[in-house]
């Protein structure tokens, strides 16, 4: 894959013609090692509790609650057909099978982590949450941040060389 | 016993993990390989016990964080740590602000810019190529909406090149990653005397 075919290059719009485009080329490596992550937190090859589907599923709804309907689209793709579809709509009541409880846990992690105190990891870990899948959750919303917020990023650096 | 540090301070306090990190004895082939790439090679400290429970995050995000925080050229070191700084006070992952506020002034042999951050918070006064940096790795942590064009275009006005910029994007969204794991997965305590 070349960096031009990353998510995150891919969604800000940067051409390869574009002013932006020399950052682009500049960190190109630090580029393709984030799609790496992307690759490690969405389609693992050990998922733990959350197959890729419901992964999918869980980032479209993280991109949704950034304002990044694009976004979600993109990730539903590997979620489409599938029973965890319910959980990309932060306004629906669909869990995709998950308790609540994580699903709650998730949206919080996304948009005020400051706010995450003992007692939530407590929560999770009363529903039956193990320890493991603990941090599996942890790993795929906190990528997640990075990677909206990077594209975010890109996005300004496009509009602003325009 | 120990007490949960809740102001932010450049002495770095201990990380309790809220999770039962990975033990080495148990470790599988593929955690021992992760393990060993880590920044800090000689003691394997508990947070990177705890992320070993996903090994394969693990792997892929050490070399990228230290690619992002050390490669050559770009946004200086110390401005990086400010994108970091900023990012881990809209989270509140008062651990991550310590190590990097300590790392910021070794760096800069000062402690003006940290001791001014501590001290008003996102309200700090600094010198305007920081103040530039600063606020803008304020709003992107926030939300990536609030980070404007007009936001950008204060960092080219205080001198930033594109490259300079998307260090700055960089550093601050991997800030929003590590504390949405520090901060989430443990606790920051200094031990009773």
């Amino acid at each position: 894959m070349s960096v031009w075919e990353t998510t995150a290059v891919r969604a800000s719009g940067i051409s390869m013609a574009s002013e932006a485009a020399s950052a682009v080329r500049a960190r190109e490596q630090v580029l393709l090692n984030s799609q790496a992550a992307e690759d490690a937190v969405l389609r693992p090859r050990d998922p733990g509790a959350y197959a890729h589907d419901i992964r999918a599923a869980l980032a479209a709804r993280i991109a949704r609650l950034n304002g990044e309907t694009e976004l979600a689209r993109f990730f539903m793709a590997d979620a489409e057909d599938s029973d965890a579809a319910g959980l990309a709509d932060p306004a629906g009541t669909g869990h995709g099978g998950l308790p609540p409880v994580v699903v709650a846990f998730m949206d919080r992690v996304a948009m005020s982590p400051r706010e995450i105190r003992a007692e939530d990891i407590e929560a999770l870990k009363t529903a039956g949450v193990a320890d493991s899948d603990i941090v599996r959750l942890c790993e795929l919303n906190a990528f997640l941040a990075y990677e909206i917020r990077l594209i975010a990023g890109l996005r300004l650096l496009r509009e602003k060389a325009a | 016993m120990s007490e949960i540090v809740e102001k932010f301070t450049r002495r770095v306090p201990h990380w309790r993990p809220r999770v039962t990190p990975v033990r080495l004895d148990d470790a599988s082939p593929e955690q021992h390989e992760a393990l060993s790439v880590t920044p800090s090679n000689t003691r394997v400290s508990d947070y990177v016990l705890v992320l070993a429970h996903d090994v394969e995050s693990l792997k892929v995000r050490s070399p990228l964080f230290n690619a992002i925080m050390y490669d050559k050229g770009g946004l200086s070191r110390a401005e990086r740590e400010v994108g970091a700084i900023a990012a881990s006070m809209v989270n509140r992952c008062i651990y991550c602000a310590a190590v990097h506020a300590t790392r910021h002034a070794e760096l800069e042999k000062s402690t003006a810019t940290t001791d001014a951050i501590f001290e008003k918070g996102e309200d700090a006064k600094l010198a305007p190529r920081d103040q530039a940096i600063f606020d803008f790795a304020l709003r992107l942590s926030r939300a990536p909406a609030e980070a404007t064009v007009e936001d950008l275009e204060r960092l080219r006005e205080a001198g930033l090149d594109a490259t300079e910029i998307l260090d700055l994007v960089l550093s601050t969204a991997l800030f929003g990653w590590a504390n949405r794991l520090m901060h989430v997965l443990g606790d920051p305590v200094r031990p009773d005397a």
